[in-house]
């Protein structure tokens, strides 16, 4: 029945930020109640920064988009915790583009290298982007959609920083990022 | 694993990522196809929210900007509906975030230069849950049409952006709602990206004169629907129990 197919996607256009992170609008928030996504844990000891950048088809930065993620806790579980929120959500900074989450590092959940869902909404962007993020110091071969990205797999491997892991989206191009259709 | 996978996404009822009227797709549109991958529990678990998440007005747009005693102007409305999935079940407590531009097509951003002017008491950002029975509502006010630069001379119809979370990740859905009768849903290439006249159809909302108070506020019908489950033994099971 046509009546009950999910609803076609539309793009979230360049003001995104007024529906999910109001702050980043320039919005006072005069009579609105908390934010949503911003803070993940809830105590920095062991938290880690992933700073994510979404390069379109030229390799410039995208600085509309909305990013948000979605992962297990250290113990691989994504059990509610009242430490850890498992989501997170930033913009992509208006100015340098980058996105910068504070989180912990996911344990493995059974069968699967450690990773972070990553989800991408931005203007052009007509059905918002799902990949994956993989960390550079796992076995990540041992991992069935990993594997699946076959030569392409690389493009899901984040980078060590000093704080961190650092990871770059191509939307297009030669390193164009694995985009899943889950 | 508790729950049972999604149904996969059509993707030819979707627009494609590359609609080239859409100038802003062009530099945007993956290039190589989606990759299909099996569900995980990543993908079938997602957040969850609460009313301890949401403010008094946040269901509320035409309050929730204004001051004491104003309100926002521009045509009074209520949008409501049922968010369901696929197999027409209601999805209960998830929640729903919408933005809009105000009355003139003015957005309350940063980057948005339009000239018509700002609402002092419109901010044009609400959300709210929908409850047990699927059912969400928000009041607001009927937002402008307003041009964008794209072709020589585009202009979005009125249009209000949703948000919205389901019960897993692969739920996930960005939208945007449509006004009956406007003239400029024909026109715009957003709009039109949607290969299917079906598809774009059910993005319109219908007037609803029975949800529309008297002497108060007119009443849009909006419903929301998400990829439904596939069906298993098991869930026959609890059915027939
Ligand atoms: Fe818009």
């Amino acid at each position: 029945m046509a009546d009950l197919k999910e609803n076609a996607s539309q793009t979230a256009g360049p003001y995104v930020h007024i529906g999910c992170m109001p702050q980043t609008a320039g919005l006072k928030r005069r009579n609105m109640s908390a934010l949503l996504g911003e803070v993940m844990v809830s105590d920095d000891t062991d938290a880690i920064t992933l700073d994510i950048a979404v390069l379109d088809g030229d390799g410039v930065p995208i600085k509309d988009g909305l990013i948000e993620i979605w992962q297990a806790a250290p113990d691989g579980s994504y059990a509610p915790s009242k430490d850890f929120a498992h989501w997170g959500r930033q913009v992509t900074d208006m100015e340098t583009g980058q996105a910068r989450f504070t989180t912990v590092k996911p344990g493995a959940a059974k069968g699967q290298a450690p990773h972070i869902l990553i989800w991408i909404a931005a203007r052009g962007i007509n059905l918002a982007l799902t990949s994956r993020i993989y960390f550079p110091d796992e076995d990540n071969k041992l991992d069935p959609i990993f594997r699946a990205a076959e030569a392409r797999a690389a493009t899901l491997i984040a980078a060590q920083t000093k704080t961190g892991y650092a990871h770059t989206i191509h939307l297009q191009g030669p390193k164009e990022t694995v985009f899943f259709d889950v | 694993m508790t729950d049972t996978p999604f149904l996969p996404r059509d993707l030819d009822w979707h627009p494609p990522a590359l609609h080239h009227d859409y100038r802003s797709s062009r530099l945007r549109a993956p290039q190589q196809k989606l990759l299909h991958i099996p569900q995980t529990e990543t993908e079938l678990t997602g957040p969850t929210f609460g009313q301890g998440d949401l403010g008094p007005l946040d269901d509320d747009l035409i309050l929730n900007y204004a001051a004491n005693g104003q309100s926002a102007q521009g045509p009074r409305i209520i949008v409501h509906g049922k968010l369901l999935d696929e197999n027409g079940r209601a999805v209960p407590n998830k929640l729903i975030e919408v933005w809009q531009a105000n009355a003139g097509g003015r957005y309350r951003h940063v980057n948005d230069g339009y000239l018509a002017p700002l609402d002092d008491n419109f901010g044009g950002c609400g959300r709210c849950l929908s409850g047990a029975d699927g059912r969400y509502s928000f009041r607001t006010i009927l937002p402008g049409p307003y041009p964008w630069p794209n072709g020589a001379n585009d202009w979005r119809p009125a249009h209000i952006h949703f948000s919205v979370f389901g019960d897993g990740f692969a739920q996930r859905l960005i939208t945007q709602m449509y006004f009956e009768g406007d003239p400029h849903i024909k026109l715009c290439p957003i709009v039109q990206s949607i290969p299917d006249d079906t598809a774009i159809n059910r993005l319109v909302a219908r007037l609803d004169m029975d949800a529309t108070v008297p002497m108060d506020i007119r009443a849009y019908r909006f419903d929301i629907v998400l990829r439904g489950r596939q069906a298993t033994v098991f869930e026959n099971q609890m059915e027939g129990t």
